[in-house]
């Protein structure tokens, strides 16, 4: 996953929406905050805990699902943290913010809840070894990042689900340096892919016992978008034969950022620079009073990918603070498969 | 045409133009008088619906512990199982003197706060690391800010209009230090949109309980009958500015006559004089109504600190001493003023509209009113019934109030009959032919005077009631005081341990300490405050028991029943006997009702052991210290200086019984004022229906002159006519009066402030009222004398020589 919701954590840096505005022109300096180098060396477990001396960082788990009757689903568990100073401290003097996000995608409807919280106090957090992540009542732990359990709620749904890791970590760009920009920002970025899942969709009509596969994103940074990049798409596609694709496009003014990272299904991957991959919208719908493009064709013509994705519902839309739209979709075309989208700016 | 008719129309005015004024001083009392009380009514209001908005008062249910404060802990093990709760911290803070509020709310966790919200929509909105990291910020009311930007020690300010006065909101991270209360919460806003699968609350948290929006104080609700206490005054001054209205387009109609008629023989059609005159009052009322409002709005500005004053005494709602001009409240006073002017001019216009083309003036049929005076008193009659039954049979505070509605209308429309008895048993009396004529002649005034004199009625009954009222509640409220406030000094430490070490210092010098704990339950009817007492022989001689059960006291100190004040037991009609239930596990009988006046919330009483089982760990840091009398200012010196406490720390009783009356003063200070501008707006009017009736009386009165009665013997007949009129009303108004102050301190009271006051008659006061009645009289007859006695004897000739 990469910069895409990264609006979200920067507007969740205002409990009040107004404050959004002063905020949403961050790409200036990142005033005493780190800033990702290249040639970084991850440290595990340590770097799945928190990074407070970087302004934003995530927990971002999907997970594509079916029931026994062969309808799918989907899930998204997300956690954000926030520095307002680059530090953390005890108590309510802690200047870090988390926001979670939870949802729940049926053939026929969408549901979504949002969490706020202070860190210092315990009600928001997370520890590496052994690992949680946790909001409120909503929680991703376990002994380490292989296995998990998920646990969130809504008023209208809720999920519990188990995950258990079938290959290794893989890491975006530049073995976890990701670049955002032609200007040069960039994040550290990496993600576990290939969890199966499987556990209880809570619903309006009662529980869904469901099987799936998830997808978790791990990445932090300071000063990731350029001044210009108004918005994103970003793909995570599971291909039938294994193989996996990430890639995402920075819509700005001044062109767009494309980025890619082909994962075998050995987790093996090889990086897909700037201008390679094209992504295209194909049709839209109409989602939340505004044209969301709800069908697009991914061409990387290196790996004689020809796809449609096309969105399982399209009224993926989360109306949290800050809006995107962020749902399940299926592959069709050279490939089949399924796989997530997330799209902001909209 | 039309502008010669409009001159010949306006040339009146040129001609009389004290009538001029008159009219217009009489439009503008009445809009004033009325736009003044509801422009304080809108002022409240709109603070307490901030205050509400803001404390998310009667919107969300909280969750407290009646024991004290919330470790934090709980908060994040209420949120860790899915609550979602955001937390309060709350307590009072001392800047310069003045006691303020800081209110620190999670902001992270209740982000639509209305006063951050409104902040940070502004042009200038702030950085939220600035607020929610240290130093933060502090959002406070313009009016305070600049207090809080002269301290050194506080983070900057914001200033927002969504704030109460006295109060600073915060993020709870900054109000932990200014309240010195680190890992503590005050108490926890259950946010809606709660999730599924929520574990019900005792499992987390059985100690918290959770109050639900009805059983929370909303000011505005309590503060209601204060408000239509006000609005009934408004509305009543209102009434009187009318009668002036009245009197005066009267008069000017009467005078206009001989115009309007010859005005008419040149031809003008009726109906276009009609409507010319129709505009011409119109625009009057809409010139008076702008004049009212301006009076209004300085009135309201000159009242409302006391109101407010009065609304922080009595209810402890917070209300700013400002006002703010608002465009509805013009528009409502401009529509009132013309509608009001129209209202009280339509019966003169409609005369004028039937005028026979050849009639002359001040022909008196008023033989043809005693049927219209007979259904004025089945109306009356009718409407005090209709009032008395609706109490009756509904009950509640509305339904006094229409009672006395009732009662007032009822009376005053009555009262041409009860005069006009009057004056026919009393011209029995008559011997003599004057006499004779004076007590016919005055029956032949009544229709023509009745309005003005149904004003002084009502003018003098609700003074006569209000300060009955007033001075009843005065009484009570001293002698409660002097029950109340035994002990010699009242001591606030800074902490328990403070207290202790001080009690421990104090017990070889004094008579008695008696510790002053209390802890916040929630009943149902409202947040209940429970005191616990020590055995003292001062509670048992003098606390004010207005209903009890035999050795309530001894009951009560064994800890097997409760003493609950007045207001809890009006509001949830519980009486000695019955059960009182503190918490679901502690439940006790009571044993007696007492007095408890100047506090909105219900109370009860228990023993100290009672107490500390329903709510352990209840902070001790208030005594009450008896001791002799004369040692009480030494010793209030002494613990200063020991234990190094601020001046307010320390309070002797005289103090606080001298600050209880001035609180108790300041809220009938409106209440007054209201009074004697109704009394002198009512001899106004008297005044302006003499001089209508003046035109009337030449053809009367010259005949009785020709006979042999000269100017200055009808002059003083004219005096004592109007004096004897005053005083037959005054009578009436007596009783009127005393049922008055009955109803506002049996149910008007009962109903508003839960307190029922015993009634005291004052008979000075009424005789001091009736002389400024009199006196009233006397003067607005004066002018009429006056020129009686000048009015050159042609004039009086002339009536025989005239179409007459």
């Amino acid at each position: 996953m990469n910069v895409r919701t990264l609006l979200v954590s920067l507007l969740m840096l205002c409990p009040i929406q107004g404050w959004a505005q002063g905020f949403a022109g961050l790409g200036g300096s990142a005033e005493g905050f780190d800033i990702p180098q290249a040639g970084y060396a991850f440290d595990f477990p340590k770097d799945h805990g928190p990074h407070p001396g970087f302004r934003i960082e995530w927990w971002y788990l999907t997970a594509n699902l079916t029931d026994d009757k062969g309808r799918d689903y989907g899930i998204q568990w997300t956690l954000f943290r926030s520095a307002l100073k680059p530090f953390e401290a005890e108590g309510w003097q802690s200047p870090q913010i988390w926001m979670g996000h939870a949802a729940a995608t049926t053939p026929t409807g969408h549901f979504f809840a949002e969490r706020l919280s202070r860190g210092g106090i315990g009600q928001a957090g997370v520890t590496a070894q052994p690992f949680e992540a946790w909001i409120d009542e909503w929680r991703m732990a376990g002994a380490d990042m292989d296995t998990l359990t998920l646990t969130a709620n809504g008023n209208d749904f809720g999920y519990e689900l188990s995950l258990a890791a079938q290959g290794p970590l893989v890491f975006h760009g530049d073995a976890g340096y990701s670049v955002k920009s032609a200007d040069g920002q960039a994040s550290f970025y990496y993600s576990q892919p290939f969890y199966s899942v499987q556990g209880v969709l809570q619903l309006r009509d009662g529980d869904v016992q469901v099987t799936g596969q998830g997808w978790l994103d791990r990445e932090w940074s300071s000063q990731p978008l350029a001044a210009d990049q108004s918005g994103w798409d970003w793909f995570s596609l599971s291909f039938d034969d294994g193989d996996k694709l990430m890639a995402f496009r920075l819509r700005g003014g001044r062109g767009d950022f494309t980025s890619a990272t082909w994962i075998n299904s050995d987790g093996s991957t090889e990086a897909i620079p700037n201008g390679s991959i094209r992504l295209t919208p194909l049709s839209s719908d109409e989602v939340a009073g505004r044209e969301v493009p709800t069908q697009w064709r991914v061409l990387l013509a290196d790996r004689d990918i020809d796809v449609e994705v096309s969105a399982q519902t399209p009224d993926a839309w989360m109306g949290t603070r800050f809006e995107y739209w962020e749902g399940p979709v299926t592959v069709t075309g050279s490939h089949d498969g399924v796989g997530y989208l997330e799209m902001t700016g909209y | 045409m039309t502008l010669a008719i409009v001159q010949a129309l306006l040339s009146h005015w040129r001609a009389h133009w004290l009538q001029l004024a008159t009219l217009l001083i009489g439009i503008a009392l009445a809009t004033g008088l009325w736009s003044a009380v509801q422009a304080i009514n809108a002022e409240a209001r709109a603070s307490y619906a901030r205050a509400n908005a803001q404390l998310a008062l009667g919107q969300f249910d909280e969750l407290r512990d009646p024991s004290g404060p919330i470790p934090l802990g709980r908060y994040i093990e209420l949120r860790r199982a899915g609550w979602q709760v955001a937390a309060v911290l709350e307590g009072p803070y001392r800047i310069s003197g003045r006691t303020l509020r800081v209110m620190g709310v999670d902001m992270v966790a209740y982000p639509t706060l209305p006063a951050m919200t409104e902040t940070e929509q502004s042009a200038t909105p702030p950085d939220p690391a600035d607020v929610l990291t240290a130093p933060g910020r502090l959002l406070a009311s313009a009016e305070l800010a600049p207090l809080l930007r002269n301290q050194d020690n506080l983070p900057p300010v914001l200033v927002t209009s969504a704030l109460p006065p006295d109060l600073i909101l915060t993020d709870i991270g900054v109000a932990e230090d200014l309240l010195n209360q680190q890992g503590m919460v005050s108490r926890l806003i259950v946010l809606p949109n709660q999730p599924r699968n929520l574990p019900p609350l005792p499992q987390i948290a059985p100690e918290l309980v959770r109050v639900s929006t009805s059983s929370q104080i909303d000011t505005a609700q309590l503060t209601d009958s204060f408000h239509l206490n006000l609005s009934a005054f408004g509305l009543l001054s209102f009434a009187v500015g009318l009668f002036i209205v009245n009197g005066t387009v009267g008069l000017a109609f009467a005078q206009r006559r001989g115009m309007i008629r010859t005005l008419r023989a040149l031809g003008v059609p009726m109906q276009r004089l009609v409507w010319l005159i129709l505009t011409e009052l119109t625009l009057l009322a809409l010139i008076g109504g702008i004049m009212g409002l301006i009076l209004g709005f300085f009135l309201a500005g000159a009242l409302l600190p006391d109101v407010a004053a009065t609304l922080r005494g009595l209810y402890g709602a917070p209300v700013t001493g400002q006002l703010t001009l608002q465009l509805q409240w013009i528009l409502a006073g401009v529509a009132m003023a013309v509608l009001g002017t129209l209202a009280a001019s339509g019966h003169a216009l409609w005369r004028l509209a039937r005028m026979p083309l050849l009639a002359g003036p001040g022909v008196q049929t008023w033989q043809g009113n005693i049927k219209a005076r007979g259904l004025a008193a089945v109306v009356g009659i009718s409407m005090i019934l209709g009032g008395a039954l609706a109490y009756l049979s509904v009950g509640g505070l509305i339904a006094g109030f229409l009672l006395l509605a009732g009662l007032l209308t009822g009376a005053a429309l009555v009262l041409p009959t009860l005069l006009s008895g009057a004056l026919t048993a009393l011209s029995r009396t008559a011997t003599g032919p004057v006499a004779q004529w004076v007590w016919a002649d005055m029956r032949a005034q009544l229709p023509g005077l009745s309005l003005a004199l149904m004003a002084l009625l009502l003018a003098l009954a609700a003074n006569v009631g209000v300060s009955t009222m007033v001075s009843s509640f005065r009484l009570t409220f001293v002698g409660w005081l002097d029950q109340r406030l035994t002990s010699e000094l009242y001591l606030t430490a800074q902490d328990e341990d403070q207290g202790r070490e001080i009690t421990n210092w104090l017990h070889p010098q004094v008579v008695a300490i008696l510790p002053i704990r209390n802890v916040e339950l929630s009943h149902k009817t409202g947040p209940l405050f429970l005191y616990g007492v020590v055995d003292d022989p001062v509670y048992r001689q003098h606390w004010p028991l207005i209903s009890s059960t035999p050795n309530v006291w001894d009951n009560v100190v064994a800890g097997e029943a409760v003493l609950i004040n007045e207001q809890l037991a009006r509001r949830a009609n519980l009486w000695p006997g019955d059960d009182l239930t503190l918490t679901p596990v502690h439940i006790l009988p009571i044993a007696g009702v007492y007095s408890d006046y100047g506090n909105p919330t219900g109370q009860a009483i228990v023993s100290m052991e009672q107490l500390d089982l329903i709510a352990p760990g209840t902070e001790a840091r208030r005594f009450g210290i008896r001791l002799a009398p004369e040692n009480a200012s030494g010793m209030a010196q002494a613990l200063r200086d020991r234990f190094d406490l601020p001046p307010r720390a320390v309070v002797q009783q005289a103090a606080m019984k001298a600050q209880s009356l001035a609180v108790f003063e300041k809220t009938f200070v409106v209440t007054s004022a209201l009074n004697v501008l109704t009394l002198g707006v009512a001899g106004f009017a008297i005044l302006t229906s003499l001089l209508t009736l003046w035109t009337q009386r030449l053809p009367q009165i010259a005949p009785v002159w020709a006979l042999g009665l000269n100017r200055a013997q009808l002059a003083r007949l004219e005096l004592l006519r109007s004096v004897l009129l005053a005083v037959l009303t005054a009578c009436l108004a007596l009783p009127l009066g005393l049922v008055l102050a009955w109803v506002l301190l049996a149910v008007i009271n009962v109903q508003a402030f839960g307190w029922r006051l015993p009634m005291f008659l004052f008979p000075w006061d009424w005789l001091w009222l009736a002389l400024l009645t009199l006196l009233a009289a006397l003067i607005a007859a004066a002018l009429p004398a006056l020129r009686m006695l000048r009015l050159p004897p042609a004039d009086l000739l002339r009536v025989f020589a005239n179409e007459r």
